[in-house]
C-alpha cells in the first residue's frame, strides 16, 4: 500500500439520473480533509452515460468511469471498478455514504484491500495527520472516536455535514478513465428496479408533519395523530415499526429506508428517534418531539421536548389548535 | 441449496450501556449479549428458503456471550446444524476479525449461500457481510429485504434503497448476502421446544483457527451522546403544554 | 267412600302400550348411543373424584337449578316446566307401581292431594312454563338467543310438548266426565278441560278417550324418540356436564394434552377431553355466557355459545365424515377468535351447566403458540418474557427501579427474614401508571410496622398470562426460575398486589412444589385496618365504587377484603350493576394486553366498565386493586372523556390518604 497518496475521494452516488444529496455533504466535507491532508479532493463518478452528474461536483477533480455494464447499478459491478481505481491510485481515504450503496462498496472494498474501514460517521477530522473520525454506535446510544494514521475507508451517514459547499460554482475537471475492471466474473446482474408502491400522499411535500413511532401503541390510535395533523394542516407519517406493523403504509415512512423529509415542523409522537429515523428528518426546521421516556434520544435532535404521555397530550393539544382556528 | 447463516451477539440496547475506566469500551460485567437484529432477520430468510424451496441450514456463531443460547434457538426454529467456533475471546472479536474467522471456517463447508445480518451495532466496522464477500471474493449485495431461488444456481434478491425503492440483483452462487430484513418478521419459538432441542440436540464445537486480520483503526473514546444540543423541555399540565406549543407555532407563522 | 281413580279406565288393550313404546324406545337408545360415543373421541380425563359433592351439584343445579333462577323470566319458565315435567315424570312411574307393585298410589289422601292436585298443579305450571318459552322464541327474541345463530331446535320441541300436556289434560278431562268422577274438581286442570265435553254422549266420550289416551302416549313417546336428535338431549346431558364439572379452581389450567404427535394443545377434537365434548352436548344455547362476554359485548368475533355450537356441529360434522376437511383450529375457530378471549371466567360463572370455554380456548392457543403463530405484538412480548423476564421487555436490574426515591427502604428477602414476601409483578414493578400505586403500597405497609421484603432483580414475572396464551415453556421456565430464589428465602407468607400473579402462584404454583400460603394485598390491608391495627388518621367521606379483579374475584372468591378495607376508610362504598361473581373485565386478561387490538372492536371493555361506574350517583372515584386495571381504566377515562367525572384509585393510594392526611395537613 503506497503511503504516497494524500488524496481524499468521494464515491458519487446516483440512482436514476440524480446525484444523491449526500453525495455534495461528502464533497464539502471532503473538501476540509483534503486540504488539512494536502491532497487533492476527488469525486468518483461510476456509470453509463452520467457524465453530465459531474457538472455539479465541488472537486479538484473527477474520475469518470463511462460503461455500458455498469448502466445499473449492482455492488459487484461497481465494487470491481472502484477497487481497480484504488488499488491503482492509492488514495488517503475513500469516503462513502452509510446508505444501500455506500455500505456494500465501503465494506467489499474495504477488505478486499485489507484497509481499515470504519463507518455511520457523524463527523471526520484531520489531527496530527490523523484521520479522526466520529461514528455513531448502538443504536445512537453511544459514539466513538476513532482513528486511522494511514489509508481508510468510511461511510458517513446523511445528513451529517451541510450540502452547499459540495455544490459546484463552476464544472470541475473531468477525467474519463478507461473501464479499469472486467464486469464479467462479478457475478451478478441487475434485472429491474422495483418503483415504491405509489403512496396515497407524497409526505416529502408536506411543510407539516405529525409523526408517529411505537409508542402509538395501537392502530386504533392513529386517527388521533390524523386528528391532530387535521387541525395543524399537515400529514401523518410514521417510523419503520408503525409502517412494519401495516398501520400506515410505506410512503409515509420517514428513515433510511423511508423518506427524507424536511418540514417546516416535524411533531415527533412516541418517537424514540433511533439513527436511522433521524437521518430522515432531523434537517425540518422545528422539531418538536413528544415522547414518555425522558432519556428517548429524539430529544437531542429536537428543538423542543415533552416527556408525556402522548395520550395525555394529544386531546389538548388538537383541542387547543381547533379552538385557535375557530 | 446450502445455506451458512453467520450469527453474531450484540449488546442489548435494553441495558444501560457502561463504558469501562479505558474510556474505550463497552463494561463487559455489565452487558447483556442478544442476537444482531439483522443476522435474526437472516436466519428467517434461511429458514424461509428452506420452508418454500428445500434448503439445509446451518448455523455458525463466535462462542462469546449467549452463543449457546443462540444457536439451540436457531436450532428450534428449523435449522438443520448449527457450529460453534471456540476459543474466541470473552468480550468476542472486531468485526473484521470475526469475519476472518467465519471465512476460515467457512473454507471447509460446502455452501451455496452465506446469509448474516448487513450490519452489527456494535463496532466501527459494523459490516461482517460485506466485508467476508470481499474476503472471499464472492459475490456480495447487502441490504437485502427478500431472497429467491432464480433458476440453477442462482438467487434473486431484492436491495433495498431509500423511499421504498429497491433494485432486483440476481446473483450468482456461491455467494454472500447482507440481510436487512427477511420478508417477514422472525417466527416465534416456544419455550418448550427450546428447552427440548437443548436436551437432544448438541453444538458442533470447532476450534476457531486465529486469523489475521490489518491493524484496526484505534479507538479513542467511546462517549454518550452529549446533551448539549437538548431539546428545550417544555413542562406542565397538558392544557398548558397545547397552550406553549399553539404560542410556539405561533411565533413561526406555523399555526393553522 | 276412598277417592280413588280405576288403573287404565277404558283402555282395554294398555298392555299393548310397551309394543308401541319399542321402536321409539329403540330410537332414542340409539341417538344416545351415538351421542356418547362422540364423546369417546376425546382424550382421558378422570372426573369420578369427590363424588358427594358431584351429586349436591347435581341436585342443586340439575333439580333446584340456582343458577338458571338467578334471571327471573327465563328462570321461572325452565323452572315451571322442567319441575313440572319431573313431577308429571313421577306420576306416570307412581302409576306404574301401583300396576305391578299393588302399592295403592292411586287411591286414599295420597292420590287425592298429591296425583291429582299436586301432580295437575304441576301440569298447569308447565303448561304456563310452555306458553311463557314460546312467546319468548317467537316473540321477545333476546339477542343472546338469536346471535350470533340460534338454533330453532326448540320450537317443534315446545310444540310437541304442549300436545302432550294439553292431550294429557283432554285424557283427564274426559275421563272425569265419562266416569262422572266424583274428586275431579281436585284435579283442577283436567276439571278445566272437562268443562269442554259435559253433555257429550257416553260412547263419544269413551271413544275421544281412547283416542285422545293412545294420542298422548304417542305424543310422549315420540319427545322421548326425538330427545336425543333435539334440543331436548341437555335433559340428559346438563346432569351429566353438572356432575362432571371441574372442581378444581378456576385459576388453575389443566395440563392439556402435553406433546403427543401432533404437538402440544389441542388442534383437533381428539386433542380434547372427553368432557370437553359432553359440554358440546350440553349446551342449551341459553346464551348467558354471550351476554356477559367481554369479548362478545365490545364486538370481538367471539362468543362462548358459538364457540361451542361451532366445536359441537364440528364434531357431529367429523362422525359424519362430511366435515370437508376443516381444521378445528383456523377453520371451524378461527384465530381471532381464539385470541379474543380475556380468560375472564364470566362464562364459566353464568353457564347453568358449567360448560368450561375457557380451557379449551387456552387448549388451541397452546397449539397455536407451539406453531409459532401468534400476533407480532404478543411475539415480542413473549420473547421479551423469555430474554428478560418480564413481559415489559425491560431490564431485569430495573425490576426494583420503583423503590427509588421511596423513603423507606425495602428488605432484600433474599438476604434478610421477612414475614411477607411481596411478589411484585411485572406490571406493578415497570408499568408507570402502576408503580404510584405500588409505592404507595410499599409506604403504608412499611408504615403499619408490615414485615415484608421482595426479590429485587432475582424476581421474574409469575408466568399466569404467559399460561393463559398458551406460552406453557415459558410458564414453567419462569415458575422454575421464581422457585429457585424463593426456596433460599425465609419468609411465613406470599404477598402481592397483582391479581394475576395471586392467582397462579396460589393455584398453579403448588403443582411445582410451592407450599407457602398466598394473600393479596387487600387482604393484607383488611387486616390492619381492624379496629386494633393501623390508625387511620382521617374518615374518607366520599362515595366510591370498586371493581373486582377477574382474578381476585370471580376466580378466587376474595370479595370482601377490599369492601372491608374501603368501609373501615370511611368511604361510602356503591355498587356497580355488575359486581363481584358478575364483575366485568377491564379487558387486560388472558393476555389480550398483550396482543393487537380485534378489528371492530365498538366499545372497549374497560370503557364500558368506566362508563358504567361514572353512571352511578355521586361516585366520583373507581377504586381498582390490580395494576393492570390502572393502566386499563386510566387509558379508557380519557378516550370516553369521563376524565372529569371519574378518577381511578388504588386501594393502596386511599388507604395512605387516610393515614397521612393528617401529617400533610400540617406541613
Amino acid at each position: 500500500m503506497s503511503p504516497a497518496g494524500q488524496d481524499v475521494w468521494v464515491h458519487v452516488e446516483h440512482l436514476k439520473g440524480r446525484v444523491a444529496g449526500h453525495t455534495y455533504e461528502l464533497l464539502g466535507k471532503g473538501r476540509e480533509i483534503a486540504d488539512a491532508l494536502a491532497g487533492r479532493l476527488i469525486a468518483v463518478l461510476v456509470g453509463s452515460g452520467v457524465r453530465p452528474l459531474a457538472e455539479t461536483l465541488a472537486a479538484d477533480g473527477v474520475l469518470y468511469v463511462e460503461d455500458a455494464g455498469l448502466a445499473e447499478y449492482t455492488p459487484g459491478s461497481h465494487a470491481a471498478v472502484m477497487r481497480a481505481l484504488v488499488e491503482k491510485e492509492a488514495p488517503r481515504a475513500v469516503l462513502f455514504g452509510a446508505t444501500s450503496m455506500g455500505m456494500d462498496l465501503a465494506s467489499v472494498l474495504a477488505a478486499a484491500l485489507e484497509r481499515p474501514l470504519i463507518v455511520n460517521c457523524v463527523n471526520l477530522q484531520v489531527r496530527d495527520g490523523r484521520t479522526v473520525a466520529t461514528c455513531q454506535m448502538c443504536g445512537g446510544k453511544l459514539l466513538c472516536e476513532a482513528e486511522a494514521s494511514g489509508p481508510v475507508v468510511v461511510t458517513v451517514m446523511p445528513g451529517s455535514f451541510p450540502a452547499e459547499a459540495g455544490l459546484a460554482k463552476s464544472p470541475p475537471p473531468v477525467e474519463a478513465v478507461p473501464m479499469p475492471a472486467t464486469l464479467e466474473t462479478v457475478g451478478m446482474r441487475a434485472i429491474r428496479l422495483l418503483e415504491p408502491e405509489p403512496g396515497d400522499v407524497d409526505i416529502t411535500k408536506s411543510a407539516v408533519l405529525v409523526a408517529v413511532g411505537r409508542g402509538i401503541q395501537r392502530q386504533d390510535n392513529i386517527p388521533l395523530a390524523e386528528e391532530l395533523a387535521g387541525a395543524l394542516g399537515g400529514t401523518v407519517c410514521a417510523s419503520r415499526p408503525v409502517v412494519d406493523q401495516g398501520w400506515l403504509p410505506m410512503s409515509r415512512q420517514v428513515g433510511k429506508s423511508g423518506m427524507m423529509v424536511k418540514p417546516k415542523l416535524y411533531l415527533a409522537l412516541g418517537i424514540s428517534g433511533a439513527p436511522e429515523h433521524a437521518e430522515g428528518m432531523k434537517d425540518s426546521d422545528l422539531i418538536i418531539a413528544v415522547n414518555s421516556d425522558a432519556k428517548a434520544p429524539i430529544f437531542d435532535i429536537a428543538d423542543y421536548g415533552i416527556v408525556i404521555d402522548m395520550y395525555d397530550l394529544l386531546p389538548a393539544l388538537t383541542q387547543a389548535l381547533q379552538g385557535r382556528k375557530a | 441449496m446450502n445455506i451458512t447463516v453467520l450469527l453474531s451477539m450484540v449488546p442489548d440496547l435494553v441495558e444501560e450501556l457502561e463504558i469501562d475506566a479505558s474510556g474505550a469500551a463497552l463494561d463487559t460485567q455489565w452487558l447483556r449479549y442478544v442476537i444482531s437484529e439483522s443476522d435474526d432477520h437472516a436466519l428467517e430468510q434461511a429458514l424461509l428458503l428452506k420452508d418454500r424451496h428445500g434448503a439445509s441450514v446451518s448455523v455458525m456463531a463466535l462462542d462469546y456471550g449467549d452463543a449457546d443460547q443462540v444457536l439451540f434457538a436457531a436450532l428450534a426454529r428449523g435449522a438443520d446444524e448449527a457450529v460453534k467456533l471456540t476459543g474466541i475471546p470473552e468480550a468476542g472479536l472486531g468485526k473484521r476479525a470475526a469475519a476472518a474467522t467465519f471465512k476460515e471456517a467457512l473454507g471447509g463447508i460446502r455452501t451455496d449461500l452465506i446469509l448474516t445480518g448487513v450490519q452489527a451495532i456494535d463496532d466501527l466496522d459494523a459490516h461482517v457481510a460485506g466485508m467476508l464477500g470481499g474476503m472471499m471474493a464472492l459475490p456480495y449485495v447487502g441490504v437485502t429485504r427478500s431472497v429467491e431461488p432464480s433458476g440453477e444456481g442462482k438467487v434473486l434478491v431484492q436491495k433495498e434503497y431509500p423511499g421504498g425503492a429497491a433494485a432486483e440483483i440476481e446473483v450468482t452462487l456461491p455467494a454472500v448476502i447482507g440481510v436487512l430484513s427477511a420478508p417477514q418478521p422472525p417466527r416465534y419459538v416456544p419455550v418448550a421446544r427450546i428447552r427440548e432441542v437443548m436436551k437432544t440436540r448438541t453444538l458442533d464445537e470447532r476450534e476457531a483457527v486465529p486469523a489475521t486480520v490489518p491493524a484496526e483503526p484505534a479507538i479513542i473514546r467511546l462517549f454518550k451522546p452529549e446533551s448539549a444540543e437538548h431539546a428545550q423541555m417544555l413542562d406542565g399540565s397538558p392544557e398548558e403544554l397545547a397552550e406553549q406549543i399553539v404560542k410556539i407555532l405561533e411565533d413561526r407563522g406555523l399555526a393553522p | 267412600m276412598t277417592p280413588m281413580r280405576e288403573l287404565n279406565w277404558n283402555i282395554a288393550e294398555h298392555k299393548l302400550i310397551y309394543a308401541v313404546f319399542l321402536p321409539f324406545l329403540i330410537v332414542f337408545l340409539w341417538g344416545v348411543f351415538v351421542t356418547m360415543r362422540r364423546w369417546l373421541l376425546g382424550r382421558p380425563d378422570p372426573r369420578w373424584d369427590r363424588l358427594w359433592e358431584r351429586l349436591v351439584g347435581v341436585v342443586a343445579q340439575a333439580g333446584v337449578q340456582f343458577r338458571i333462577l338467578r334471571e327471573a323470566y327465563a328462570g321461572v319458565l325452565h323452572a315451571t316446566l322442567s319441575w313440572g315435567f319431573f313431577v308429571l315424570l313421577a306420576a306416570t312411574c307412581l302409576v306404574l307401581l301401583q300396576e305391578y307393585l299393588g302399592l295403592p298410589t292411586l287411591q286414599g289422601p295420597f292420590y287425592l292431594y298429591f296425583m291429582s292436585l299436586v301432580v295437575d298443579l304441576f301440569g298447569v305450571l308447565a303448561l304456563v312454563g310452555t306458553g311463557m318459552a314460546l312467546l319468548r322464541r317467537w316473540v321477545l327474541k333476546p339477542k343472546r338467543l338469536v346471535e350470533p345463530r340460534g338454533s330453532d331446535g326448540y320450537s317443534v320441541l315446545l310444540v310437541l310438548i304442549f300436545v302432550i300436556l294439553a292431550s294429557g289434560f283432554v285424557v283427564e278431562g274426559l275421563r272425569i266426565v265419562a266416569t262422572r268422577d266424583p274428586w275431579g274438581a281436585w284435579s283442577p286442570g283436567g276439571w278445566l278441560f272437562a268443562q269442554a265435553f259435559l253433555g257429550m254422549p257416553q260412547e263419544g266420550l269413551e271413544r275421544l278417550h281412547r283416542i285422545s289416551w293412545w294420542g298422548h302416549a304417542v305424543a310422549a313417546f315420540a319427545f322421548i324418540a326425538y330427545l336425543p336428535f333435539s334440543r331436548a338431549m341437555h335433559i340428559l346431558v346438563a346432569p351429566l356436564s353438572i356432575f362432571f364439572r371441574s372442581l378444581e379452581p378456576l385459576g388453575r389450567l389443566p395440563a392439556g394434552g402435553g406433546a403427543g404427535a401432533e404437538g402440544p394443545g389441542a388442534s383437533s377434537l381428539r386433542q380434547l377431553t372427553w368432557k370437553h365434548l359432553l359440554d358440546l352436548d350440553a349446551c342449551t344455547e341459553c346464551g348467558r355466557c354471550q351476554a356477559a362476554c367481554p369479548a362478545w359485548l365490545s364486538g370481538a368475533p367471539l362468543s362462548p355459545k358459538g364457540l361451542v355450537l361451532d366445536l359441537r356441529d364440528h364434531l357431529r360434522a367429523r362422525l359424519g365424515h362430511s366435515n370437508g376437511g376443516r381444521a378445528m383450529v383456523g377453520d371451524v375457530i378461527t384465530r381471532e377468535v381464539i385470541w379474543s378471549c380475556f380468560t375472564c371466567g364470566a362464562c364459566h360463572e353464568m353457564c347453568p351447566v358449567y360448560i368450561e370455554p375457557v380451557p379449551k380456548i387456552v387448549e388451541m392457543r397452546r397449539f397455536l403458540t407451539s406453531q409459532g403463530d401468534v400476533d407480532a405484538t404478543l411475539q415480542d412480548t413473549l420473547t421479551a418474557t423469555s430474554r428478560y423476564g418480564n413481559s415489559l421487555g425491560q431490564s431485569p436490574r430495573a425490576r426494583a427501579r420503583w423503590t427509588q426515591g421511596l423513603d423507606v427502604t425495602i428488605k432484600d428477602i433474599r438476604r434478610e427474614r421477612a414475614r411477607y414476601l411481596w411478589f411484585v409483578g411485572d406490571y406493578a414493578s415497570y408499568d408507570p401508571a402502576a408503580r404510584d400505586a405500588t409505592r404507595a403500597a410499599a409506604r403504608v405497609l412499611h408504615r403499619a410496622g408490615v414485615d415484608f421484603g421482595i426479590l429485587y432483580d432475582g424476581e421474574s414475572g409469575s408466568g399466569n398470562d404467559a399460561r393463559r396464551v398458551g406460552e406453557e415453556g415459558l410458564f414453567e421456565m419462569l415458575v422454575e426460575k421464581n422457585l429457585a430464589t424463593m426456596r433460599g428465602c425465609e419468609f411465613d407468607e406470599i404477598m402481592t398486589t397483582d391479581p394475576h400473579t395471586y392467582n397462579t402462584l396460589k393455584n398453579e404454583y403448588p403443582r411445582f412444589g410451592a407450599t407457602w400460603p398466598v394473600v393479596h394485598y387487600s387482604e393484607v390491608l383488611d387486616r390492619l385496618v381492624q379496629p386494633d391495627g393501623v390508625r387511620l388518621t382521617r374518615k374518607l367521606s366520599r362515595r366510591v365504587t370498586y371493581h373486582d379483579p377477574c382474578y381476585l374475584g370471580r376466580y378466587n372468591g376474595v370479595f370482601d377484603a377490599p369492601r372491608r378495607v374501603l368501609r373501615a376508610l370511611g368511604a361510602e362504598l356503591v355498587e356497580m350493576p355488575r359486581n363481584r361473581r358478575s364483575s366485568y373485565c377491564c379487558g387486560a386478561g388472558g393476555g389480550r394486553i398483550w396482543m393487537k387490538e380485534a378489528a371492530g372492536i365498538k366499545e372497549r371493555p374497560a370503557e364500558s366498565r368506566v362508563r358504567e361506574a361514572a353512571a352511578l350517583d355521586a361516585v366520583g372515584t373507581l377504586v381498582v386493586a390490580c395494576p393492570k386495571e390502572m393502566a386499563m381504566f386510566r387509558d379508557a377515562v380519557k378516550t370516553t372523556g369521563l376524565e372529569d367525572r371519574l378518577v381511578i384509585k388504588d386501594l393502596a393510594e386511599l388507604v395512605e390518604e387516610a393515614t397521612t392526611l393528617e401529617v400533610s395537613g400540617h406541613a
